[in-house]
């Protein structure tokens, strides 16, 4: 007698893994990482991939050690990997990269139990401990298609620090900063796709840049400015809106974004270091936890638990 | 306020295939418990002729309904069998004699009033025709003293794919069950009644509401086509915005809900006396050549059904019911129940995949109608965190399948509402 399999329902299943976001959310990078690439050369390419190499090594050698199923084909160390790369600056020495990202893995994401068990963002977390510890190095841009100069690389300041005048045009298609910042038409682009893809809710970007916006134009500041310089574009789409380190629920991604959009301005305005969108996704990651307990949703025709004591 | 809900792919191949009326099994298993409720005892024993439509299993209990005969045969078995829930009961074996003859007993029951009404349900073995099961006439026989009804609902929305019974019924049997409903509302004293159908069925769309556009009362209420729209509470909240409270029945907000083709039964039940003694079925899944929708006596074993269902090779999986709420059926003589709307048969290449870890992504959430926290409820589960289960609710899960439909990490989330809910039964102890 033949017997058929049992299992529990549903029989279907939709044909969306993790793996597959992983993987729109790398696509949605791709026009940043090109960008970077014509930007500042294959410099920036190559901190891309050595990023990315150690990230997924790491987490497979660290998977090993501690005999854990072995996770990488998730591309989700990829994605940590790009977005570290994102936030160096395009000359920065690759080992620095490559300490980065063993950071970022091992001790913020495997050391918390591995994916979508980090309380926090592991890309930023690295970011702020490079900055940390190789300050100088960190903070020393480039001036974009500096390679194609055939005068030595000039060092800019980060537009948010230094009073240069600015082209709109720059802003959105070429300024200096990290390797993924420079060009705000292709993080739009992205995030644009990651929406459309619905790997993200678009709360986030919009509440978080919404908030950055409004606050400026309150206290009297350059709008577009404060928008389209520094990370905040990149850290609204791509990082304030990672799965494992903010809010479950719509409306606790809306706090998270507006308190993330406070802190930012705050940073920037009275703070002294260049790390408004970094620190500030730092923070509400810490708050995560407390906002999901607070917006706690109730279930449809529910009654009031009564207390049996 | 919408309720969350999710896109489920379609798949209804047989939605135009008009039901087949052909199937002459050559024996029934009949499970004495075919409903929600209380088993039926056997009336007849092993050697006894009987003939379609005779009495074979009633109960005293209140919540129960009498199973009937669903062949001319012989009985040659009464024998415990373990049914499509994983419980044992006793089950009555026909070999059918191929000469098909109506019982005696069967011919149109004296309907009067309200309680003769109720009573014909009650011997009719009506039960709800959607999947649950419930005894129809239990439904009906309130106090109209104690609660007043003010809302037939009938439940056509049919969300799950691949099912097209239902459809194939509101299509194929319209007058029958707008007449079906004028009696409920006329025995019952109820104003008015809407028809609850999914946007998706254009045709079943029109013909009933050319149908109603006579009758006082009776709307078409068109739903969204989105998954879980057939459930009993979210039907209720998208056609009245009447709320259903954890653990009471549709009653308590004025509303009786039935199941088209439960309808169209009692319609027909009353007009000729035949009871519930077969159903339309769909057979359909990834390797049936064929689609089709199909008359099945209850009784009628699974083996029965592949013969005639054009399979292209042999199922590694088969469904009784819809793909998301259904039951896997491990045993090929498994008999057709009053409750069994579809036989989908799949090859492995459906076959679930290993679950990974959660990336809180809060699909889940989102899918959950209910609003409920799957993800959160599941690690309450793993941590038999009793307290946290209750406050979070899983009491109220309908088991509708959806956050573990949507999930990207391919967790088992609606099984661990279960067996949480179990758990909670069982006062915390595994």
């Amino acid at each position: 007698m033949t017997n058929y399999l049992v299992e529990p329902a549903p029989h279907i299943k939709s044909s969306l893994t993790t793996q597959k976001v992983m993987l729109h959310v790398i696509i949605a990078m791709l026009p940043a990482v090109c960008a970077a690439s014509y930007i500042y050369g294959l410099r920036a390419l190559l901190t891309i991939v050595v990023c990315s190499a150690v990230c997924v090594l790491s987490e497979l050698v660290f998977e090993k050690i501690t005999k854990r199923p072995r996770t990488i084909n998730d591309l989700s160390a990829v994605v940590t990997g790009i977005l570290l790369a994102f936030n160096l600056p395009p000359t920065l020495p690759l080992y620095m990269a490559a300490i980065g990202s063993v950071v970022a893995i091992v001790v913020v994401k495997q050391f918390f139990g591995g994916i979508g068990q980090n309380f926090a963002n592991p890309a930023i977390t690295a970011r702020i401990v490079l900055m940390l510890s190789f300050s100088s190095y960190m903070t020393t841009w480039s001036e974009p298609f500096y390679y194609k100069n055939t005068a030595d690389a000039v060092s800019t300041a980060t537009p948010l620090v230094s009073d240069q005048t600015f082209e709109l045009f720059d802003l959105f298609f070429a300024k200096s900063g990290c390797i993924g910042e420079c060009c705000n038409a292709a993080l739009l682009l992205g995030g644009l796709y990651l929406i459309i893809t619905r790997v993200i809710n678009p709360v986030t970007p919009i509440a978080y840049i919404g908030t950055v916006a409004l606050l400026t134009w309150v206290s009297g500041g350059n709008v577009t400015l404060q928008v389209l310089s520094g990370g905040l574009i990149l850290g609204a789409f791509f990082m304030a809106t990672d799965y494992a380190t903010t809010p479950l629920r719509t409306s606790g991604k809306l706090i998270f974004a507006v308190g993330c959009g406070l802190l930012t301005f705050m940073i920037r305005s009275f703070g002294s270091m260049p790390e408004g969108v970094s620190f500030s996704i730092l923070i509400m990651n810490i708050l995560t936890p407390y906002i999901d307990k607070l917006t706690i949703s109730h279930p449809f025709g529910a009654k009031k638990e009564v207390k049996s004591k | 306020m919408k309720l969350h809900s999710i896109r489920l792919p379609h798949r209804k191949a047989s939605a135009e295939m008009p039901t087949l009326k052909t199937m002459n099994p050559p024996r029934v298993v009949i499970s004495m418990s075919q409903h929600g409720g209380v088993p039926c005892t056997p009336l007849v024993q092993v050697g006894d002729e009987v003939k379609t439509g005779q009495l074979i299993g009633s109960s005293d209990a209140v919540i129960s309904s009498p199973v009937h005969a669903s062949i001319t045969g012989k009985v040659t078995e009464i024998t415990d069998v373990i049914n499509i829930a994983g419980k044992r009961n006793t089950a009555i074996v026909i070999e059918s004699s191929h000469r098909q003859e109506l019982h005696e007993s069967v011919k149109p029951p004296v309907v009067t009033d309200r309680q003769s009404f109720i009573e014909a349900v009650k011997n009719s073995g009506s039960v709800g025709l959607g999947g649950a099961g419930f005894p129809t006439y239990v439904k009906l026989n309130f106090d109209p003293k104690q609660s007043k009804a003010d809302t037939l609902l009938i439940n056509a929305a049919e969300c799950e794919p691949y099912i097209t019974s239902d459809y194939r019924a509101l299509v194929e049997s319209s007058h029958e069950l707008i007449s079906g409903i004028k009696l409920i509302m006329k025995y019952l004293d109820i104003s008015k009644a809407y028809i609850g159908v999914e946007s998706d069925k254009a045709k079943a769309i029109s013909i009933l509401t050319e149908r109603c556009q006579a009758e006082q009362g009776i709307k078409v209420k068109v739903l969204p086509h989105s998954y879980p729209q057939g459930a009993e509470k979210i039907l209720i909240y998208n056609t009245t915005g009447r709320v259903l409270k954890e653990g009471e029945l549709p009653l308590s907000v004025g509303c009786i809900v039935m199941n088209c083709s439960s309808v169209i039964f009692i319609n027909d039940y009353l007009k000729t006396g035949i009871p519930l003694i077969r159903r339309r079925i769909t057979i359909d899944g990834n390797i049936v050549n064929k689609p089709m929708n199909i008359f099945v006596p209850v009784g009628t074993q699974l083996s029965e059904i592949i013969r005639i269902a054009n399979l292209r090779r042999t199922p590694d999986r088969v469904i009784f019911g819809g793909p998301m709420m259904g039951s896997s059926v491990y045993d090929p003589e498994m008999p057709i129940m009053k409750t069994t709307n579809a036989v989908l048969f799949f090859d492995g290449a459906v076959a679930t995949a290993q679950p990974t870890p959660c990336i809180r992504c809060g699909r889940c959430v989102r899918a959950c109608s209910l609003n409920l926290m799957p993800t959160e409820l599941e690690s309450a589960y793993d941590n038999k965190d009793v307290e946290r289960l209750k406050k979070l609710k899983v009491n109220i899960c309908m088991n509708c399948g959806a956050c573990s439909y949507v999930c990207p990490a391919k967790r088992n989330l609606s099984e661990k509402n279960q067996l949480a809910k179990i758990l909670l039964r069982n006062g915390g102890n595994v």
